[in-house]
């Protein structure tokens, strides 16, 4: 098996898919020839031909209602879009068309697009290159949501997004782009989307989290002494999302801390939280807390960390609800 | 019935200063004075040197991802000399230090802004521009919106809006090229055509033969302009401003330039440009030429050069030492600017740094007194 880091893990797999189905086409800004300014469609455009792998004229909106076509007419398009930020422009196509069509043809035309787009802060970006939306597209029916933490999770859902019927985003957290490698394993292999995955087993607290701030996690682990017992659970996907597991885990551990980068006011921890209140109301030994971004505009670098759920923030949340 | 022509049109090209300093002197006619070329060509010195050394200050690790302006110093200056400093109004997008200088931002704004510092965004009173725009071609409509403006208030002032030849392919671009022709609002779209979008050229971008003739979509002038002719860009400035301050609407300048560096310090621009491409540019640079022109006119030599340089870095480390001599924001600078007053609960977040209600009221935890640590 070789060892990947995120980066690998996704251009390797969109190399499989190709490969695999030859409707699998990849469009964007700077995909082609330059490789993306991540390098996550690096070599791509070589292999697979300029009619594959497409450098789109700049144009957001364009790249999303464009790929709504593509897939219409049997094409399986996987759009990039640069940055999370520049969603903007192709908000009207993702959410008031990409997600619509299925409902409003009554099944006669569906869309299925993966749309890839890096998110979260953490790398010293500039002004909206560090946000995390995820809550905003969760909440549009007829979108799944998709946010791998380690480059394995990324192979089986990327494949799982590219063979779903309907639009799937699927957010790569550019802070954990290139931050370790694991052996990612050769086989065709897909995670179904909607399943999260139990990080560390434990008994007295559930941490419920997806994305970058899963080490962020880890690290607040390791301050906490040794015989506090956590269970930390990557969400993975954010729509649908693992209800099951996160209800089993709270009602076993009687406590839960959600953890994102995103604004905590309607984050999807707010949904998390809404859902264990409704399933787990007499095993709850605590309130839910929530450690997020504030409801602030994303800061420049200077400050991003201290807008970001670093670890003592999430350590300390932990503590106290253990103390409750 | 015949078909007949319904429209016809043409883009003119403009040139006064070619590449080796040769000046068309009718052209050139009431554009500008020996001295204003002479002043123009140091500042334009020294924004090449800070240009670089803003490159030097990312690459040390003392700032974040910079977009170099190298080589497109003419367009930025040629059209922002023209404008009315405290009257017309600049926005820009992010590789046009040179306008905003020349339009009165002191320079270490920018570089705090690339410092990862929003207060590089907070424009001193009278500086008329807005803050760089880091999106690409969404700032157009802002520029078209303050036009309608002062036409409303029968003010006599423009706004100049800067873009790239792949801006031109948003959407938001065409809207702002709409709205200010049919509401004939007093806007001037300039367009720094640097021939590359990050890796994508300008003929991959677009099938138009000049991003100049967009503007005969909507009605409205379009040149195309020597980018790296100060005398050009000021001239072709110079009349859309007239006609716009006299009710004649909006107008659109192509300047035709390059961007002799990466898109950005974050970029290689060796994975998809020619060398042979870059060098044939080169040539073409503004600072040569504009200094070829001093010489030959008998107002710049080598010794004049030498003081121009040396000048232009004791001004330059000037710039770099207040920019790094401001302190990191107070914490609090994260909410201070969300709203005018700040909601309860941003202030709770604000006063205690924490979004768990547990940490924001320790009370409510029956902590107060007990044995367990809050870090």
């Amino acid at each position: 098996m070789p060892e990947m880091n995120l980066v690998q893990a996704i251009n390797s797999t969109l190399a499989h898919e190709m490969e695999r189905d030859e409707r699998v086409v990849v469009l964007g800004e700077d995909v082609g020839l330059n490789g993306g300014v991540f390098r996550v469609t690096e070599g791509l455009q070589a292999r697979f031909g300029a009619e594959r792998v497409v450098d789109t004229p700049l144009a957001e909106s364009g790249i999303m209602g464009s790929a709504v076509g593509l897939a219409m007419a049997g094409m399986r398009p996987v759009p990039e879009i640069q940055f999370e930020g520049f969603l903007g422009p192709a908000y009207d196509q993702l959410v008031n068309h990409a997600a619509r069509y299925r409902t409003r043809s009554r099944g006669a035309i569906t869309i299925p697009l993966t749309v890839r787009v890096p998110v979260g802060g953490g790398i010293h970006a500039p002004e909206l290159h560090s946000d995390s939306p995820e809550a905003i597209y969760a909440h549009h029916p007829g979108l799944k949501v998709v946010m791998p933490s380690t480059p394995s999770d990324a192979k089986g859902l990327l494949l799982a997004a590219i063979r779903d019927p309907d639009p799937v985003v699927f957010f790569e957290p550019k802070r954990v782009y290139r931050s370790f490698k694991e052996d990612v394993s050769d086989e065709d292999y897909t995670i179904e989307i909607g399943k999260a995955k139990v990080v560390s087993e434990g008994e007295h607290v559930t941490v419920v989290t997806w994305g970058a701030p899963v080490f962020q996690c880890l690290a607040a682990m390791d301050e906490l002494p040794e015989d506090v017992s956590v269970e930390l659970i990557d969400l993975r996907s954010i729509y649908p999302w693992d209800i099951d597991c996160v209800v089993e885990s709270v009602r076993k551990t009687g406590r839960c801390v959600v953890v994102h980068e995103a604004p905590k006011t309607c984050g999807f921890g707010a949904e998390i939280s809404s859902t264990i209140q409704e399933q787990c109301f007499l095993h709850l030994q605590a309130p839910v807390q929530r450690v997020a971004g504030f409801d602030t505009v994303m800061p420049y670098y200077k400050l991003e960390l201290e807008y970001m759920p670093e670890a003592p923030r999430i350590a300390e949340a932990i503590r106290q609800v253990l103390a409750y | 019935m015949p078909k007949k022509v319904v429209y016809e049109a043409a883009i003119e090209y403009l040139q006064i200063l070619d590449e080796n300093g040769n000046l068309d002197k009718n052209l050139a006619k009431d554009t500008l004075t020996d001295e204003e070329v002479l002043s123009l060509y140091e500042q334009m010195v020294t924004y090449r040197h800070l240009d670089e050394v803003a490159f030097k200050l990312q690459r040390s690790g003392r700032m974040g991802t910079y977009p170099q302006n190298k080589g497109q110093e003419a367009a930025a200056m040629g059209t922002a000399f023209a404008a009315k400093k405290g009257i017309d109004f600049l926005v820009p997008c992010y590789r046009e230090n040179a306008a905003l200088f020349m339009h009165g931002l002191p320079p270490h704004y920018i570089l705090l802004h690339w410092m990862g510092d929003e207060r590089g965004n907070q424009i001193p009173e009278g500086v008329h521009c807005t803050p760089l725009s880091i999106p690409i071609g969404t700032q157009m409509l802002h520029a078209a919106g303050i036009a309608w403006a002062y036409k409303i208030r029968k003010e006599p002032r423009c706004a100049l809006t800067y873009f790239g030849d792949g801006a031109t392919s948003e959407g938001d671009f065409h809207e702002a090229m709409n709205f200010a022709s049919v509401l004939q609002a007093p806007c001037i779209f300039i367009c720094q055509n640097n021939q590359w979008a990050i890796s994508v050229p300008r003929e991959v971008q677009m099938n138009s033969e000049t991003v100049a003739q967009k503007a005969l979509a909507y009605g409205m002038p379009g040149i195309q302009v020597d980018g790296n002719d100060l005398f050009a860009v000021y001239k072709a400035t110079r009349e859309a401003l007239d006609r716009a301050r006299a009710g004649g609407g909006p107008s659109f300048i192509e300047c035709v330039t390059y961007r002799l560096a990466d898109h950005t310090t974050a970029d290689d621009a060796r994975r998809y440009r020619d060398p042979k491409e870059v060098e044939a540019w080169v040539a073409k640079d503004p600072i040569i030429r504009h200094r070829r022109y001093l010489e030959s006119k008998g107002l710049w030599d080598d010794a004049k050069q030498a003081a121009a340089e040396a000048k232009a870095k004791t001004i330059v480390s000037e710039i770099v030492k207040t920019a790094e001599s401001i302190a990191k924001p107070a914490i609090t600078d994260i909410f201070d600017y969300t709203f005018a007053e700040l909601p309860t609960d941003l202030i709770r977040q604000r006063d205690t740094m924490r979004t768990s209600s547990l940490g924001q009221n320790p009370e409510q935890a029956g902590l107060t007194g007990s044995s367990v640590e809050v870090a």
